[in-house]
């Protein structure tokens, strides 16, 4: 048996995973009427009772859930269960700089981690395995995520989190790392700087990486498994739904498979909201089939994408889902962090900035940049250098503290900033993101 | 007594600098002074010029400008001439946080912009050291 954490749930029938989803929907819908007002308000609104829905063939009467709706009812409006109940939450930044807080059952957090555990198991890790995790660990899902995972699959796990690159390196090569997880820009970063430092890729023992959180391209992927010798997987998840393990590429590198039995995904029109035939490119949309403390029912992820049921060379049944293509959104993911356009005119106008600004973001050596440019106004204008440079810095620390990462803000003559008519030209992204 | 400087943002980009100038220059505005400030984005445009208010009003249009009140102090032409201004400002506990020199005509000489933490009380211990300093009527003169 090789490769499968759970062989029986990974390799069902469709039959099997079917019945488990029908299962499982009917008993979720009805805790969430139950115990989430917001979302039974929602259902009310829509007409349907828990009753309607019978099978995942219903879930398309059910009403969707996007961000704004996380932001209204937080901190704990979407809350399944009693906080009693509860040992953990996560969060990820909102749109106007409320973040979103879920919250976890000690249940909730072992089926995450099975999930991470999958990923694992999938591209070769046993408890042989020494699975570095580079992930942030905190509020961000990626570390807890994995490193969960990595303890369920038995595996030497280095929770090291972000940063760091020289211990990075001096662990990954003194304890013989043989698993990477961490953002697919940090692991190109650790293969530059491993080759900076004199070491070939066959120097060290990795054998596998697991990377998510940004998107990436399969350039990038040939590069990384070239500069650091192993085989790279793509991860992906999102906090709403517990975090990194939504779904994981096998060790054949062909698309992920989406862990069905714990999440319904759906693909819809992001203009229309109706659901489309499988294969067709359009917004994903997650259902949670299990979770108790943040039970989301059609939770619009804003990632574009394609679902296939295609049988897998992998012997997995679960539903294929290739990698986001682009959002439907303005959501920018910046070194694997969730930013808004939104959140940044919030800050500025904080701050006294006026709201006319532009987001420049690239990829130097693997690395992205966040550049803010922003009209100065007379009123904050000093003759004396340093006054103004003591702004610049003051409106970077307002910047990191909402956006949880540290950018470049440029101060410019007011006017100078370009106004379109129409749509203004907020972000400039100058990174290839999709293939 | 403060004569008005202009202060003006002037983005580090090729051609703002340029621009700036030009504005002023068609206008047959003559600097007297000059000094730039500059950091990797953005540079702060010091001027005296022969027309501070016509000056101030055209580069209003492009960027930001204030006025700012310095003291222009008059140097003779010899050493320690400049360590003697200091050291009257400094004994006074007056902060200097910039300066740069100039030289008008023959006739009117060489001196140094300050800008300072208490302009009145510049003011008054340069003139009771017997300093000399130029006025606004002076810088439409010389």
């Amino acid at each position: 048996m090789a490769n499968y954490f759970q062989p029986e749930i990974e390799t069902a029938s469709r039959e099997e995973i079917l019945r488990i989803q029908n299962e499982k929907i009917v008993k979720q819908v009805k805790h969430v009427y139950e115990n989430v007002a917001y979302y039974r308000n929602l259902m009310d609104e829509k007409g349907v009772k828990p009753e309607d829905i019978k099978s995942v063939d219903d879930i398309k009467k059910l009403p969707f859930l996007t961000k704004s709706d996380l932001r209204d009812a937080y901190p704990y409006g979407l809350l399944g269960t009693d906080l009693k109940n509860c040992v953990r939450i996560q969060s990820t930044s909102g749109t106007t700089g409320k973040r979103v807080v879920a919250f976890y059952t000690q249940a909730d957090i072992d089926l995450w981690e099975e999930c991470c555990a999958r990923a694992i198991v999938a591209v070769g890790g046993t408890n042989e395995d020494v699975c570095q995790v580079c992930y942030g660990y905190g509020l961000f899902t990626g570390g807890p995520g994995l490193n969960g995972g990595s303890h369920k699959v038995g595996c030497l796990t280095l929770p090291m989190s972000s940063g760091n690159t020289d211990r990075q390196i001096q662990f990954m090569m003194d304890l013989g790392a043989t698993i990477l997880c961490c953002t697919p820009s940090y692991a190109a970063y650790i293969g530059e700087s491993l080759a900076e430092k004199g070491y070939k890729p066959e120097d060290n023992k990795l054998k596998a990486g697991i990377f998510g959180a940004e998107p990436w391209t399969e350039e990038m992927r040939r590069s990384i498994e070239k500069s650091l010798g192993i085989k790279a997987y793509d991860i992906y998840g999102l906090t709403e739904t517990s975090g990194p393990g939504v779904s994981s590429e096998p060790g054949e590198q062909t698309p992920a498979h989406a862990n069905e039995d714990h999440v319904y995904p759906e693909i819809i029109d992001p203009d229309t909201g109706e659901v489309l035939p499988e294969g067709e490119k359009g917004e994903l949309v997650f259902t949670s089939l299990d979770k108790e403390a943040f039970p989301l029912l059609r939770y619009r992820t804003r990632d574009i994408c394609v679902l296939t049921r295609k049988k897998c060379s992998c012997g997995r049944t679960h539903v294929k889902m290739s990698k986001p293509m682009g959002r439907s959104d303005d959501m920018l993911i910046i070194r694997g962090v969730n930013v808004f356009p939104s959140q940044i005119e919030t800050v500025l106008l904080n701050e006294g900035y006026s709201p006319n600004y532009q987001i420049v973001v690239d990829r130097v050596k693997n690395n992205d940049t966040l550049d803010i440019y922003v009209e100065l106004t007379p009123e904050q204008f000093s003759d004396k250098v340093a006054e103004i440079q003591a702004k610049e810095k003051a409106l970077e620390g307002a910047m990191r503290t909402m956006l949880g990462i540290g950018p470049k803000v440029h101060l410019a003559a007011p006017k100078t900033i370009v106004r379109s008519e129409g749509k203004a030209v907020r972000v400039i992204d100058n990174r290839k993101l999709h293939d | 007594m403060a004569i008005k400087q202009l202060s003006v943002f002037v983005e580090n980009k090729q051609g703002k600098l340029v621009d700036t100038v030009r504005t002023i220059s068609e206008a047959g505005i003559n600097i007297r002074a000059m000094s730039i400030a500059d950091t990797k984005d953005f540079g702060i445009l010091r001027l005296i010029v022969s027309d501070t208010d016509k000056a101030c009003g055209l580069l209003s249009d492009m960027s930001i400008v204030t006025k700012t009140d310095v003291i222009a102090v008059k140097m003779d032409d010899k050493a320690g001439a400049l360590c003697n201004i200091l050291t009257v400002l400094s004994d006074a506990g007056i902060n200097v946080e910039y300066m740069y020199a100039f030289t008008a005509s023959a006739e009117f000489g060489a001196y140094v912009v300050v800008r300072v933490d208490d302009v009145a009380g510049a003011e008054k211990v340069l003139a009771d050291k017997g300093l000399a300093t130029l006025s606004v009527e002076d810088i439409a003169k010389i």
